[in-house]
C-alpha cells in the first residue's frame, strides 16, 4: 500500500561524494547531506528521478529485479513500452528488436501501449460524466500522481482515476493466457521501465491492491542485451514476425501530446517537472482559465526522457513518429493485420481499469495540530531571519529556508549553518565550527585542506 | 502565538502581481495542516478580492489574520466604491473597463465566486471613497 513508500531510487553510499548537485535538484526537498552522504527523506521523495539525473558520479541507482527472475517463470511475458523501440536506431527493424528480445528469454513480447485505445473512450466517458470535476488531470505519469499527493493535495480529486495502459496490456495479456489452461502461477508479467516512478508504481501502487506485474526490469539493461544479441547474431538469428502491431496513436501515447490529443474539449499537454509544478501551483491558486484535462508527464519529452532511457529523447521521439508515420504506409500496402489481443478482452480489462481513491499525504504540513503547527512557523519565521538567505546548501539542507524547517522539526540545528556557527555563535572556538561541519561532510571532506 | 497575520499591499492596475498574496497564504495554510478543500476555497476567493482591487481601485491592502478558528481576510481599497451590492453580486454583472476585459478579466464573477468559496462575506462600500471586504472561513467545515 501507499503508506509503506517504497522507493525505487537507491543512493549507493560507497559511491556518494557527499556534493550538494541533487539536493538542490529535488522538487519535494526530499534530500539532505549527513555524514558526507546523501540522505533520502522517504516519505517526500516521488521518484521522478532529478537527483539521478544530475549526480556527478552516478551515485544514484534505480533498485530493479534481477534479470533472471524472469527464469522463475515458465511463461515470460515482457510489457515492453514503445519508447524502447526508440532506443534503438531506425534501420533496427521493430520485429528484429523483439526477436532479440525472446532471444534474452521471454516468451511473449507486447507492448504496454496496447491498452491505450481503450482509455480514451473511458477518459472521454469519464470527463462527460463528471462536468463538475475540471480540469481532470492524467495519472499516467506516476511521479506526477506522486507529486500531487505529497505538494498538492487538494487536486488528487482531480487525478482520473484509470490505470496506466501498461497495467491494461499487462491485465488483458495475463487473461489470455489463463484462458489457454496455463496456470497463473506460471505466468512471470514483467515491465521494461523507462523510469524509477514506474518502478515505485509496481511495487507500491497507488490506488490499487496489487500490481498486475511480477517484476520490473530497467529499460538501460534490456537495451543493452537486446543490442548485443543483434550486433552478435545479426545473420544466423531468426526473426519472428510481428504477431501484433500498435496502431499509430498508440505508438506516440508515452510522448508528448500523447493522451491530450485525443480527448475532447480544452486539453494542455505539460512535461519536465518543474513546468508541471509551475501550473499545479497555478492551478491550485485558480488563476488559470478553465481546461477539460491536462496532460502531465515528469520528463521532459515525456517517456522518451526517461531515466533509463539511453538514447537522446529527441531522437526517441522521432523514431517513434516515423514509426507511426510507417503505420498508414505498410497499412497502405496492404501489410497491417489487427487482430488485437486487448479487444477481445475489452470488457474484462475495463471492468479492471478503475483506481481506488487516490490519498492526499502533504509533506507540507508542519504538524497534525494546528496550534502546534502554527508555534513552529513562527519558529520558522524567527530562524530564518538569522540565516543568511544565500541557500548555499553547506549546512546539508536544499536551502536556508528548508534548514530552518529541519531545526524546528528536530532533524538539524541553527549552528548547522556554518555562518551562523562562526558569527552568531562568537563564544565557539574555531575547531568547534570544523566539528560541526564534519559532521555534516564526513571526516574526510577536508583532510586535504592544509593550513596556511 | 494564537494568532498570526500578514498584510499584503495591492496596486490598481498591476495585474502581474495579483495573485501574489493568495499564492502566499496557501502555501502558509497548507503547512498549517488546513484542510486542503478549504485551503483552495480561501485561495480562489483572495484572488478574486485581490483582482477586483487590481481592476477596480486605486490601491489597497489585504489583512490575513489566522486562529485556529478561522480564517480572516480583510481588504480595503480606496477606489470608486460599488454603488449597489446586491447587483454587484449577481454572475455576469461586471462594471469593468473594455481594457480590464481584454486582458481576460471582467467577466462579472468575482463577488459570486467570493461568496461561493467564503463561508461569511461581507461588504460595504461608500461611493468615491472605496470598499471593505470581509471574508470569514472556518476552519472546520460546518462549524459555525
Amino acid at each position: 500500500m501507499s503508506s509503506a513508500f517504497h522507493h525505487a531510487l537507491k543512493i549507493e553510499e560507497e559511491v556518494c561524494t557527499g556534493c550538494t548537485h541533487c539536493i538542490q535538484a529535488c522538487p519535494t526537498e526530499a534530500l539532505r547531506v549527513k555524514g558526507g552522504k546523501a540522505r533520502l527523506i522517504a516519505e517526500r521523495c516521488v521518484d521522478c528521478g532529478e537527483c539521478m539525473r544530475v549526480c556527478p558520479v552516478n551515485a544514484i541507482k534505480v533498485e530493479e529485479d534481477d534479470f533472471t527472475k524472469i527464469l522463475d517463470f515458465e511463461h515470460r511475458v515482457a510489457i515492453v513500452p514503445s519508447v524502447f523501440i526508440g532506443q534503438f536506431a531506425r534501420n533496427i527493424a521493430t520485429r528484429k528488436i523483439y526477436s532479440g528480445m525472446l532471444e534474452e528469454g521471454f516468451t511473449h513480447v507486447y507492448e504496454a501501449e496496447h491498452g491505450s485505445g481503450i482509455l480514451i473512450d473511458l477518459i472521454n466517458k469519464y470527463l462527460a460524466d463528471h462536468p463538475g470535476t475540471r480540469p481532470v488531470i492524467s495519472s499516467f505519469c506516476p511521479a506526477i500522481v506522486r507529486l500531487i499527493q505529497v505538494r498538492f493535495p487538494s487536486l488528487v480529486g482531480n487525478l482520473m482515476p484509470f490505470k496506466a495502459p501498461l497495467d491494461l496490456a499487462a491485465i488483458s495479456f495475463r487473461k489470455k493466457l489463463t484462458e489457454q489452461e496455463i496456470p497463473e502461477k506460471n505466468v512471470g508479467v514483467f515491465y521494461i521501465t523507462p523510469c524509477a516512478a514506474k518502478i515505485a508504481a509496481v511495487k507500491s501502487p497507488v490506488g490499487e491492491e496489487t500490481s498486475p506485474f511480477n517484476g520490473v526490469i530497467n529499460m538501460n539493461t534490456l537495451y543493452s542485451k537486446v543490442f548485443s544479441v543483434i550486433k552478435r547474431e545479426e545473420k544466423s538469428f531468426c526473426i519472428v514476425p510481428e504477431k501484433e502491431q500498435l496502431l499509430p496513436e498508440e505508438m506516440e501515447w508515452t510522448l508528448t501530446g500523447g493522451e491530450a490529443r485525443h480527448i475532447h474539449g480544452r486539453c494542455l499537454s505539460i512535461d519536465g517537472i518543474s513546468n508541471a509544478i509551475e501550473f499545479l501551483e497555478r492551478l491550485e491558486n485558480g488563476t488559470l482559465g478553465n481546461f477539460d484535462f491536462l496532460e502531465m508527464r515528469a520528463c521532459d519529452k515525456s517517456c522518451a526522457g526517461g531515466i533509463l532511457s539511453s538514447t537522446n529523447r529527441f531522437l526517441v521521439s522521432e523514431r517513434l513518429h516515423k514509426r507511426a508515420e510507417q503505420y498508414y504506409i505498410d497499412k497502405g500496402n496492404g501489410k497491417i493485420f489487427n487482430n488485437k489481443t486487448i479487444t477481445l478482452y475489452k470488457d474484462y480489462v475495463i471492468a479492471n481499469a478503475s483506481l481506488h481513491d487516490i490519498e492526499p499525504r502533504s509533506i507540507m504540513k508542519l504538524d497534525e495540530d494546528m496550534v502546534l503547527a502554527m508555534k513552529k512557523m513562527q519558529k520558522i519565521q524567527k530562524i530564518k531571519g538569522y540565516l543568511p538567505g544565500i541557500d548555499c546548501a553547506a549546512c546539508g539542507a536544499p536551502g536556508c529556508r528548508a534548514l530552518a524547517e529541519d531545526v524546528v522539526q528536530g532533524r538539524a540545528r541553527t549552528s548547522d549553518c556554518v555562518f551562523v556557527a562562526i558569527k552568531v555563535k562568537g563564544g565557539e572556538t574555531m575547531s568547534q565550527v570544523a566539528e560541526y561541519t564534519e559532521e555534516i561532510w564526513g571526516r574526510n571532506r577536508f583532510k586535504n585542506m592544509l593550513p596556511e | 502565538m494564537k494568532e498570526m497575520k500578514f498584510e499584503y499591499l495591492i496596486e490598481g492596475g498591476d495585474f502581474i502581481r495579483a495573485g501574489h498574496a493568495s499564492s502566499d497564504i496557501k502555501k502558509i495554510l497548507n503547512q498549517l495542516n488546513l484542510d486542503p478543500a478549504i485551503v483552495r476555497r480561501i485561495a480562489v476567493s483572495m484572488y478574486e478580492a485581490e483582482v477586483n482591487v487590481v481592476a477596480h481601485a486605486f490601491r489597497g491592502v489585504m489583512k490575513v489574520n489566522i486562529n485556529p478558528e478561522r480564517i480572516l481576510v480583510l481588504v480595503e481599497d480606496e477606489g470608486p466604491g460599488i454603488p449597489d451590492i446586491a447587483q454587484a453580486m449577481q454572475e455576469g454583472y461586471s462594471t469593468a473597463s473594455d481594457k480590464v476585459r481584454e486582458m481576460g478579466f471582467g467577466a462579472g464573477m468575482g463577488l459570486s465566486n467570493m461568496k461561493k468559496n467564503t463561508d461569511i462575506l461581507d461588504i460595504h462600500s461608500a461611493i468615491n471613497r472605496g470598499t471593505v471586504v470581509k471574508m470569514t472561513t472556518f476552519t472546520k467545515s460546518g462549524a459555525s
